[in-house]
């Protein structure tokens, strides 16, 4: 399998599929970091001790051991462009501070792309799975299924008291990363979502932009993760976030609704004004892109907006993003030509799927 | 109020600075703010790094306030694994390897429940290759409880099939445990 298959398609296999309650929950994800026992985390080791981590992940592959597990494919950071790197960022295939890791760092990707490991992170390893809609439960079995498979194999470092022991003091224990990404328009409408974080963030959750760590909540959707890795097991803390994310569903809801009720017509004026955008611009920013994209999407559930598909959205808020518009390109682009490209690029997959 | 750096622009931060226990009222616009390095520029940002390096960096401050020799030996403790010492740890807010989890011990328990609401302990998954004994241990622990509990319900029915199951795993471990239960 090549990088090309990764490169082409904005929208991943997996997202394919609608999960429970896929109005609001766009995707589960659960991220396990682990690391090599005898090895140094990679912010301290030396070069030639992460290649051997490198070549070691790289000879598995090559030996097809991970094809037993699933059909994945061996990528280094290494052997890719900026714009390839941007791309799978921009997928969520890696995170940034992979991207930047030149030398050693690697990924080992499934070809639905619902599973990735990245190689000489922060740490050596850190295992994500993602799954549509709000399937926490089911992602993190699959994640233990998968961490167990990989144990077989590698000496982890871990320790009776303190668990899996990370670079960061941030995930001591189980490693365990679980985040819920939510769209919640009515929520951000209504300033609602304000002081809701707050509370959020003293059950030991955090509430984040898109991105992750220091990045805004772009076209309303919103990150909810865990914040605590010690002294709860795994089962418990997706249990907390579990209920905060049903809360969040039933407020949300309620929210659309009521809005629905009191001022219809605006909210109507609103979705069908970021329709027009979308579908008459010659020129379109990534902020007013994500914005309208937020709002048209809304239309969609609420079923105002009957012959777009939800999927389209998804798409298209990875599809504009400045890496996958360079790709598509296949040129370096300046900010204004990315926003001619990016209008053109929405206006052309909205006629398609009106047709 | 008129900013105290530039006194030109009106102020729009107000903070109070305490250097060495000095107390000052500090007055100043944006443009001053950034360049005077009040704050850090928004690109920069202020890391979760940034934040944990502060929370080791305030243990030593009340530390470094007392001066002793104890901390400066303490500050040269060295991870005999990856060669971190103390300070490094406390700049990055990171460990270098595994052992440096053994090599700080003594310092991570305040820093972890701060980070964790008040957790020190692991409770979660253990891998099953590396932690077999540790899997027989805590299955041993869960079944003990659950026999104190069923005691003090004076379900002895119950109680006494849990004894059993206790009996059986210690059998099976090759009787390492039985001598914790007596």
């Amino acid at each position: 399998m090549t990088l090309k298959r990764f490169m082409n398609e904005a929208i991943s296999p997996w997202m394919r599929e609608e999960g429970p309650d896929s109005d609001i929950v766009l995707s589960s994800r659960i991220r396990l970091a682990r690391n090599f026992s005898s090895v140094s985390y990679p912010i301290f080791a030396d070069r030639v001790k992460l290649t051997e981590i490198r070549d070691f992940f790289k000879e598995e592959y090559e030996h097809r051991s991970f094809q037993d597990y699933e059909d994945f494919a061996f990528i280094s950071i290494q052997d890719l462009s900026d714009v390839e790197k941007r791309v799978l960022v921009e997928k969520h295939l890696i995170s940034p501070h992979l991207s930047k890791n030149e030398g050693a760092a690697a990924t080992i990707i499934s070809k639905n792309e619902q599973v990735s490991i990245m190689i000489n992170e922060e740490d050596h390893i850190r295992l994500q799975l993602y799954f549509p809609g709000f399937q926490l439960s089911k992602a993190l079995e699959k994640a233990f299924q998968l961490d167990d498979w990989l144990e077989e194999k590698v000496n982890y470092a871990f320790d009776e008291t303190r668990g899996y022991l990370t670079s960061c003091p941030t995930n001591v224990g189980t490693g365990m990363r679980a985040s819920v990404m939510m769209h919640l328009p009515a929520l951000a409408m209504t300033k609602q979502i304000n002081r809701m974080i707050p509370a959020i963030n003293q059950l030991g959750l955090v509430v984040r932009g898109i991105y992750g760590e220091g990045s805004e909540a772009q076209g309303n959707i919103f990150q909810i993760s865990n914040q605590i890795t010690l002294g709860k097991s795994e089962e418990d803390i997706i249990g907390d976030l579990q209920s905060v994310v049903n809360q969040l569903i039933e407020h949300e809801r309620n929210a659309r609704s009521h809005i629905m009720k009191q001022s219809s017509t605006k909210l109507e004026d609103r979705i069908y004004r970021s329709y027009g955008v979308l579908d008459y611009s010659r020129v379109i920013g990534s902020n007013e892109a994500a914005i309208c994209l937020s709002n048209v999407r809304l239309g969609i559930d609420l079923g105002l907006i009957k012959n777009v598909s939800r999927n389209i959205l998804n798409e298209l808020m990875i599809l504009t993003q400045p890496g996958f518009l360079q790709q598509y390109a296949k040129a370096t682009l300046s900010a204004d030509e990315r926003d001619k490209l990016r209008a053109t690029l929405i206006r052309e997959r909205l006629q398609l799927e009106n047709r | 109020m008129e900013c105290q750096e530039c006194q030109q622009r009106p102020a729009t931060f107000h903070f109070t600075q305490v250097i060495n226990g000095d107390k000052k009222e500090v007055h100043v616009c944006e443009e001053c703010a950034m360049e005077k390095g009040y704050m850090t520029s928004p690109e920069e940002g202020y890391s979760l790094h940034n934040l944990l390096a502060g929370l080791f960096n305030f243990d030593s401050a009340i530390m470094e306030s007392k001066q002793s020799n104890a901390y400066k030996q303490e500050n040269e403790l060295k991870c005999s694994h990856c060669e971190m010492t103390l300070s490094q740890f406390k700049q990055l807010g990171k460990f270098g390897c595994a052992a440096c989890y053994d090599t700080f011990s003594g310092r991570l328990d305040p820093i972890f429940r701060r980070v964790h609401s008040g957790n020190t302990q692991h409770y979660g998954k253990i891998p099953k290759r590396q932690g077999g004994n540790l899997h027989t241990k805590k299955q041993l622990e869960s079944y003990r409880t659950e026999l104190q509990k069923l005691i003090g319900e004076e379900n002895f029915e119950e109680a006494a099939k849990v004894r059993d199951q206790i009996r059986a795993l210690e059998q099976e471990n090759g009787n390492t445990e039985a001598g914790d239960n007596s």
